[in-house]
């Protein structure tokens, strides 16, 4: 059998399944930027598998768009895990079930 | 004398390698010279690794010996040649002690995978002409993208040690190599920016054509590169990690036997590894400007890759240790600045040359000048704005007592 | 892509980027977790190069295994006394199910789709396709995306920083 392109979509949207899975229902802060860069990585793995197999104008799009979203996420990640460090400064915890001051 | 393509011709090794999977290919399915072509190329670099590790091994104890004006080993066989084999025998035979609550996997797994990148990198690099084992298009940055993944495997051997002197001597270790990280990216970039493919092939042989090497054009960046390299390898002066007399034994303190053996090889493979990156970018690798046609471009190449790691030993006899923080200075304050100016010398020269169609033989020799002077005078003027190497930074001598003018017992003031 | 020793690698590397996956979020030791984040990158990074993406897959070992894996380790290491147990929120079951329906409905729009593919051409080089993109007709967001990164730096120095 031949690998399509429906297989790298189906395994791009478990991968984000299972990050936004993290994502939502971890409670260490670490455990949640996990999921985001799981997250990243299914779109970034769609992304290549639609530039690789349809037909387009400039199939070099869908890799720059690529590019653009690893650095992004680099930036993310650092600052994220900055405030998380900051946080666990303050109240020694980076459990966000109790980092709820701003809760109603 | 023609490259002739007979089986019994090894100065290309892939012509005994292309007969066999000839004679492969006539008795078997489709695919068995491929895979069997993978194989060969695999197990050749690891037998090619192993007894160059052990004899480098002997010889870097013997010249570190005679640097520090001693002997080194002698004892086991004439000119203590089996003194690895009989070390290697040791660390088999020693109890391999895993403490109790050590994270189990993670501290069975890490010196294991510490052989890593320094195999990896074997698979992009040119023998000679012909014999890579993997041409990939984007070769350099695969260096890049292996090497990088040292400070992970760093880090697991420490944590896992649960040991406070390996989780400190894993700290500061990862946080060096990420810092060495940059210059060493940069530097190989100044070697792409002129020979405009990233494939390591593709480099040797734009040195081959141009019939010059890429240090006399990038001086500056071949130096930076090994100081930045030498530092990602965990090679005295900058093996904080493992420094001995300071923090045990760094990430690898809980390590015995033949665990610690492979932390001690997987440095040696990963020098070697720097030491063939060197030698293929910079250094020509398989080129010598006709000589490999007498001789075989590997035997040219392996020449090269011991010259590059005698630099590696000697620095090692020579230079004290430096501390954590005079390292990261080091890269961000002085070698940050300058793989920047060079890489950017080097884009406008390659634009002025590509710009203007001007032959290279006219236009290399000036660029080599320019760009040697541009090394020489960037790091001195760069060191004196920075505070170091100006005359009154010269260290001065002890004086002696009388000569400042202290009182001595029994003496008249 | 029909022959067999790109089939093989396909299966093998999904098998292990979603193995890694999901060891992420069951494991109940948080560096467990991160060392399997760093494999289902890497084989994140093999199913680019089965789609021919070579740079972007070298790219993807040298930022995410090799960078931000560090920063969530080193992020790790400064938090000491946190609870490091990898455990769940009290909104795991609802988590759980969205999650669900989100894969049963984007694997099924995407099964259901009759893609109008084009046939898989040659291996082209994309490193040299891309650095002219991004300094041609990306050029605005190549240099947007650098100012980003030195905010994103000195953003988080600030952040840190003891005073």
């Amino acid at each position: 059998m031949s690998v399509e392109l429906t297989h790298y979509l189906i395994v791009g949207a478990l991968l984000f399944s299972i990050g936004l899975y993290a994502a939502l229902a971890k409670r260490n802060v670490v455990g949640i930027l996990m999921g985001i860069e799981l997250m990243f990585n299914a779109v970034n793995l769609t992304f290549i598998a639609f530039s690789r197999f349809v037909e387009s104008a400039q199939p070099i799009n869908g890799h720059v768009f690529v590019i653009f979203i690893i650095t992004v996420a680099a930036a993310e990640a650092a600052v994220a895990l900055a405030l998380a460090v900051v946080v666990y400064r303050n109240r020694t915890t980076i459990d966000i079930d109790k980092i709820n001051l701003l809760r109603w | 004398m023609l490259f002739l393509a007979e089986w019994w011709d090894l100065r290309d090794l892939g012509n005994p390698v292309g007969k066999f999977l000839e004679v492969l290919s006539d008795h078997g399915p489709g695919w068995l010279p491929y895979v069997a072509s993978g194989i060969i190329g695999c197990v050749a670099i690891v037998l090619f690794l192993v007894p160059s590790q052990m004899v480098i091994v002997w010889a870097e104890r013997r010249l570190i010996g005679r640097i520090q004006a001693r002997l080194g080993p002698n004892r086991t066989g004439p000119w203590g040649i089996f003194q690895t084999i009989a070390d290697t025998i040791k660390l088999l035979a020693k109890e391999a002690i895993t403490t109790r609550h050590v994270d189990r996997w993670v501290f069975w797994l890490a010196p294991i995978f510490i052989f890593v990148p320094g195999i990896t990198v074997f698979a992009v690099l040119p023998f000679g002409e012909g014999m890579v084992l993997a041409d990939l298009n984007v070769g350099v940055l695969f260096l890049a993208a292996v090497g990088s993944i040292n400070a992970i495997i760093v880090f697991m051997a420490g944590w896992s040690s649960n040991n406070k002197y390996a989780l400190l001597g894993a700290m500061r270790e990862v946080s060096m190599l990420i810092s060495y990280e940059i210059p060493q990216v940069l530097t190989l970039l100044g070697a792409v920016v002129f020979t405009n493919t990233m494939s390591l092939s593709g480099v040797v042989q734009w040195q081959d054509h141009y019939n010059t090497w890429l240090v006399f054009l990038q001086p500056l960046a071949l130096v930076i590169y090994l100081i930045s390299a030498g530092v990602e390898i965990n090679r005295s002066p900058t093996d904080i990690a493992e420094a001995e007399s300071e923090i045990v034994a760094g990430y690898h303190t809980e390590y015995s036997g033949i665990k610690f053996g492979f932390f001690y090889a997987g440095e040696y493979f990963a020098g070697f590894a720097i030491a063939a990156v060197v030698a293929s970018l910079y250094l020509g690798g398989w080129t010598f400007w006709g000589l490999e046609e007498w001789v075989p471009g590997w035997l040219i190449f392996l020449g090269k890759l011991y010259l590059v790691f005698w630099l590696f030993i000697w620095l090692r006899g020579t230079l004290p240790r430096l501390r954590a923080d005079q390292l990261m200075a080091f890269t961000w304050k002085f070698l940050l600045p300058l793989t920047l100016v060079n890489l950017f010398v080097g884009g406008l020269e390659v634009l002025i040359w590509q710009e203007n169609d001007l032959s290279a033989g006219l236009v290399l020799p000036v660029f080599a000048i320019i760009n040697l002077a541009l090394a020489v005078g960037l790091t001195v003027a760069w060191a004196r704005f920075l505070g170091h190497g100006g005359p009154d930074s010269r260290p001065r001598r002890a004086l002696l007592m009388k000569e400042v003018g202290a009182i001595v017992y029994g003496q008249e003031p | 892509m029909d022959d067999t020793g790109a089939v093989v690698a396909f299966w093998i590397l999904t098998v292990m980027t979603l193995g890694a996956a999901l060891m992420v979020v069951i494991v109940r030791n948080l560096l467990h977790a991160v060392l399997s984040l760093i494999l289902s990158f890497i084989g994140v990074a093999g199913l680019y190069i089965t789609l021919s993406a070579d740079f972007v897959a070298v790219t993807q070992v040298l930022i995410y295994a090799g960078a931000i894996s560090v920063l969530i380790l080193f992020a790790m290491m400064l938090t000491p006394r946190a609870a490091r147990d990898n455990a769940e929120t009290f909104l795991q079951g609802p988590a759980l199910v969205l999650a669900g329906m989100t894969a049963a409905t984007i694997a099924g729009v995407a099964a259901a789709t009759d893609w109008s593919e084009a046939s898989r051409g040659p291996f082209t080089e994309t490193a040299q396709a891309i650095g002219e993109a991004l300094l041609n007709r990306y050029v605005l967001p190549f240099e947007i995306a650098s100012v980003l990164l030195l905010a994103a730096m000195v953003g988080a120095i600030v952040l840190v920083r003891e005073d």
